[in-house]
C-alpha cells in the first residue's frame, strides 16, 4: 500500500488549493527548491524564492494579505521567527482588532520546529506557547499527516493569521537535510504513525480549537500536541500494560485551545499529564493547568516539558526534551495518590 | 606589518585538515545536526585574522571554527565540542554553530546576520573601555540582506564604532543565487552608509591581509568602521550534505527519487502556463550545474597560498609534515575517553 509523508501532505493540500485560489502565492528562503513540487506546477510567479530577510517578506505577507493575496509564508525554522515576529506579534496578530474588524489578513506562516536530532538551541526551538500567548493568531502542531493536510486546509480558508508549525522528525524533507545529510545508519525517534499515513488520505478540513481524542483511557488524562502525541501514546501502552487506563489528547491547535475538550476529559479521570515540548515556564503546560482550574477541577497535574535551553549534545539533548521515560515518570507521580 | 606568508599558509592547512577531519567524524555519525564548514574561506578568515591580537574581538557566523583555530583556540576542546563532549569548550552544549571564548571576546551564532549587531557591541565596549581595539563581524553576502545587519553598519558608522565587517561572498544563499535576491551591488551599499570599503580576492589570503592592514588604521585612530567584500567559494557546500552539491556528485541517487513527483506535479491540471512551468522544471534541473560552475571558476585558496611558498621546498614539505602530524594528534587526543 502507497504512503503519504508529513510534508508531502501539506504541499498536496496547498496545491489542491492553489489550483482553484491564485490569490495563494507560496515565498520564502530556497522554496523552489524546498517545495519543488509547487513550483514545477505554478511557476515562479506564485512560488516565490526570498532574500535571507525574514522581516521583510514577513512584514510584506501582511500587506500582500491585506492587500488580496494570501500568502503561504516559509519561515525556515521557528528559531528564525524571532528576527521578524514584529509582524506577526503587532500587525497581522492586531489588523482585525485595530480596525473594528473591518480588515483581515488572511496568510499561513509554514514553519518547521522541535528537536530530536542534535542541532543545537538556536535551531530546535518549538515557540509554540511564545507564540500562542499573543491574541488575534491562530497556531497549530499536527502530529500527522491526515491533520497536517486537514489543517491546512482550514488555514487556507481562514481568514486571519495562522502559524502552521511542522516537526522536523515528522517532516521527512527537513530531517533528512539537517538531520541526516545523505548519511545512513543515524537513529532518531521518528514516529511513524506521526510521518507517514495510507495513500489517498482523507480530504476534509480539521477545524481549528478542535482537540482529538485519540486513545481514550479512565484513569489519566496525557495531553500533547505534534511528537509527543507519540510519546503519549507509547506511555499509555506501557500503563496499559500494568492495568492503569491512560487516555491521551492531541490538541492540534493551540490557539484557539480546545478548554472543552480538556476539561471533560480530565473531569471524568482527575488526573493529567502534560507532555509538552515547547518550555516549560509560562507557556502551553501553565495554561492548560488555569483552563482546568478556572473550570472548577483540581486534578493531580504533571507536565513533562523544556526546561532550559536545548543543548547540542544528543544524550543531553535527550534528557531535556520530553521522552517516554520522563513521560512515564509523571504518569506515576500523578497515579501515585 | 606585512603578514608572513609561511604563518598565513600554516593556519589555513591546520584548518583545512582539522575540518576534513571534522567531515570524517561528522560522515561516520559521531556529529551530530548540521555541520558548515569553512572550507574555502581560510584565506579570509587567515587574511584578517593576522592582523588582530589581545583584546580585539571576533563575532562569528555558522562557520567559526577556522578564525577561532587561527585565533589560538584550543583545537582539542574545539573538536570535543563539535563531538558535543562534556569536556568540550563549551561542555557539548553548543555544537560548532555555538562556539564561545570569553577570553577571546569571540562569539558565535546559527542566526544569519546576528554578526552584525554583536560586532557592533563588542566595538562599543572597545571605544569605551579598550581603545584602538576592534571587533570583527564575519558573515555571508546573503546576511546583507537581514535588516538587522544593515541596521548594524548605520549604527557602527553613526557611533564611530571600530567594526571589520567581513563580508565572505560565495555568491549562494543556500540553494539560491544570490545576486537573483540582491539589489544594487553590496561595496556600494556599504559605501553609501558612510564607509570606507574595498573588495578583494578573497582566494588570496595575502591580498586579503594586505587589505584588512591598509583598512585596519582607520578604526584604530577611532575614525568608525569599515567593510571588506571577499569572494569565496564553499569547497563543501552549504553543510554537508548540501542537496546541490550531492545533485552534482551522485545525480542519479538525489534527481531520481525527485523525477516522477516532480513530472507529475509539472503535467497536473490547473496551474501555471506550460512556458513558465517548464521554466521551472528546467531552472530545478540546472541549477546544480550551475552551482558547481561556480565553484569551479575560483581557485582553492590553499593551493593560491601555497604557490607563493614553492620556491622554498624543503621547509614547505616541513612544514605540511608538521601540521598533518599536529592535526593527527589533536584527533587522537580529542577522542580518547576522559575519565
Amino acid at each position: 500500500m502507497s504512503s503519504v509523508g508529513f510534508a508531502e501532505a501539506i504541499d498536496d493540500a496547498i496545491a489542491e488549493r492553489m489550483a482553484v485560489d491564485p490569490a495563494i502565492l507560496v515565498f520564502g528562503e530556497d522554496v523552489q527548491l524546498l517545495r519543488r513540487n509547487l513550483y514545477a506546477r505554478f511557476g515562479a510567479e506564485r512560488v516565490r524564492n526570498a532574500p535571507i530577510s525574514e522581516a521583510a517578506f514577513l512584514g510584506a505577507a501582511v500587506g500582500a494579505a491585506m492587500a488580496g493575496l494570501r500568502p503561504v509564508v516559509e519561515i525556515m525554522m521557528a528559531d528564525f521567527l524571532t528576527v521578524a515576529v514584529d509582524a506577526l506579534v503587532n500587525h497581522a496578530a492586531k489588523l482585525a482588532d485595530f480596525s473594528g474588524g473591518s480588515w483581515g489578513a488572511p496568510m499561513v506562516v509554514r514553519v518547521a520546529c522541535g528537536g530530536g536530532y542534535g542541532d543545537g538551541g538556536q535551531h530546535e526551538q518549538s515557540l509554540w506557547g511564545w507564540l500562542a500567548h499573543i491574541p488575534g493568531m491562530a497556531v497549530v502542531v499536527p502530529s500527522n499527516p491526515v491533520d497536517a493536510a486537514g489543517l491546512m486546509r482550514t488555514a487556507l480558508a481562514h481568514d486571519g493569521p495562522v502559524v502552521f508549525l511542522e516537526h522536523k522528525l515528522l517532516a521527512d524533507n527537513w530531517l533528512e537535510a539537517l538531520g541526516r545529510g545523505g548519511r545512513s545508519g543515524l537513529e532518531f525517534d521518528v514516529p511513524p504513525a506521526g510521518a507517514r499515513a495510507a495513500h489517498p488520505l482523507p480530504a476534509n478540513r480539521v477545524a481549528f480549537g478542535r482537540a482529538s481524542v485519540v486513545r481514550s483511557g479512565g484513569s489519566l488524562t496525557l495531553v500533547s500536541l505534534g511528537v509527543g502525541v507519540h510519546q503519549a501514546l507509547e506511555a499509555a501502552e506501557a500503563l496499559a500494560e500494568d492495568g492503569i487506563s491512560a487516555g491521551v489528547i492531541d490538541l492540534r491547535s493551540v490557539s484557539p485551545l480546545d478548554r472543552g475538550c480538556l476539561v471533560e476529559q480530565v473531569g471524568q479521570t482527575g488526573r493529567v499529564v502534560v507532555v509538552d515540548e515547547d518550555y516549560l515556564r509560562f507557556g502551553l503546560s501553565g495554561e492548560i493547568a488555569a483552563c482546568l482550574l478556572e473550570a472548577g477541577l483540581r486534578p493531580r497535574f504533571a507536565r513533562v516539558a523544556t526546561e532550559g535551553t536545548i543543548p547540542f549534545a544528543r544524550h543531553l539533548e535527550r534528557s531535556a526534551l520530553p521522552n517516554p521515560d520522563r513521560v512515564m515518570r509523571a504518569c506515576r507521580q500523578v497515579l501515585s495518590s | 606589518m606585512p603578514a608572513d606568508p609561511w604563518l598565513i599558509y600554516r593556519w589555513m592547512l591546520a584548518s583545512r585538515l582539522f575540518e576534513q577531519e571534522v567531515a570524517r567524524l561528522w560522515h561516520a555519525g559521531l556529529v551530530s545536526g548540521e555541520m558548515h564548514l569553512g572550507t574555502g574561506e581560510e584565506g579570509i578568515d587567515a587574511g584578517v585574522v593576522t592582523h588582530l591580537g589581545e583584546g580585539d574581538a571576533m563575532a562569528l557566523d555558522h562557520r567559526g571554527t577556522p578564525p577561532l583555530l587561527m585565533r589560538g583556540a584550543n583545537p582539542v576542546s574545539l573538536l570535543r565540542e563539535i563531538l558535543g563532549r562534556e569536556d568540550g569548550l563549551c561542555r557539548g552544549r553548543g555544537g560548532h554553530m555555538h562556539l564561545f571564548i570569553p577570553e577571546l571576546l569571540s562569539a558565535s551564532s546559527g542566526i544569519v546576520g546576528a554578526s552584525g549587531p554583536m560586532a557592533a557591541g563588542f566595538a562599543l565596549a572597545s571605544q569605551q573601555l579598550r581603545p584602538g581595539r576592534v571587533a570583527v563581524a564575519f558573515f555571508g553576502e546573503a546576511a546583507m540582506n537581514e535588516g538587522a545587519l544593515l541596521e548594524s553598519l548605520n549604527l557602527a558608522v553613526a557611533w564611530r564604532l571600530p567594526v571589520l565587517f567581513v563580508c565572505k561572498d560565495n555568491g549562494w544563499s543556500i540553494t539560491t543565487h544570490s545576486p537573483s535576491m540582491t539589489g544594487g551591488a553590496l561595496l556600494a551599499r556599504a559605501r553609501a552608509f558612510g564607509m570606507p570599503a574595498a573588495d578583494v580576492d578573497g582566494t588570496d589570503a595575502l591580498a586579503v591581509s594586505a587589505m584588512t592592514e591598509a583598512l585596519l588604521p582607520h578604526l584604530r585612530q577611532g575614525n568608525g568602521p569599515a567593510f571588506l567584500l571577499a569572494r569565496c567559494v564553499h569547497l563543501d557546500g552549504h553543510f554537508l550534505g548540501d542537496a546541490l552539491l550531492e545533485a552534482v556528485r551522485r545525480p542519479l541517487q538525489v534527481l531520481a527519487p525527485m523525477a516522477i513527483p516532480l513530472a507529475r506535479s509539472a503535467l497536473s491540471r490547473h496551474g501555471a502556463r506550460f512556458r513558465d512551468r517548464s521554466h521551472a522544471v528546467t531552472d530545478l534541473l540546472t541549477r546544480a550545474g550551475r552551482a558547481s560552475s561556480a565553484a569551479r571558476s575560483l581557485p582553492d585558496p590553499l593551493d593560491r597560498t601555497r604557490r607563493a611558498l614553492l620556491g622554498d621546498p624543503d621547509r614547505l614539505r616541513m612544514l605540511e609534515a608538521t601540521v598533518a602530524a599536529e592535526v593527527r594528534a589533536v584527533v587522537d587526543v580529542a577522542l580518547e575517553e576522559t575519565p
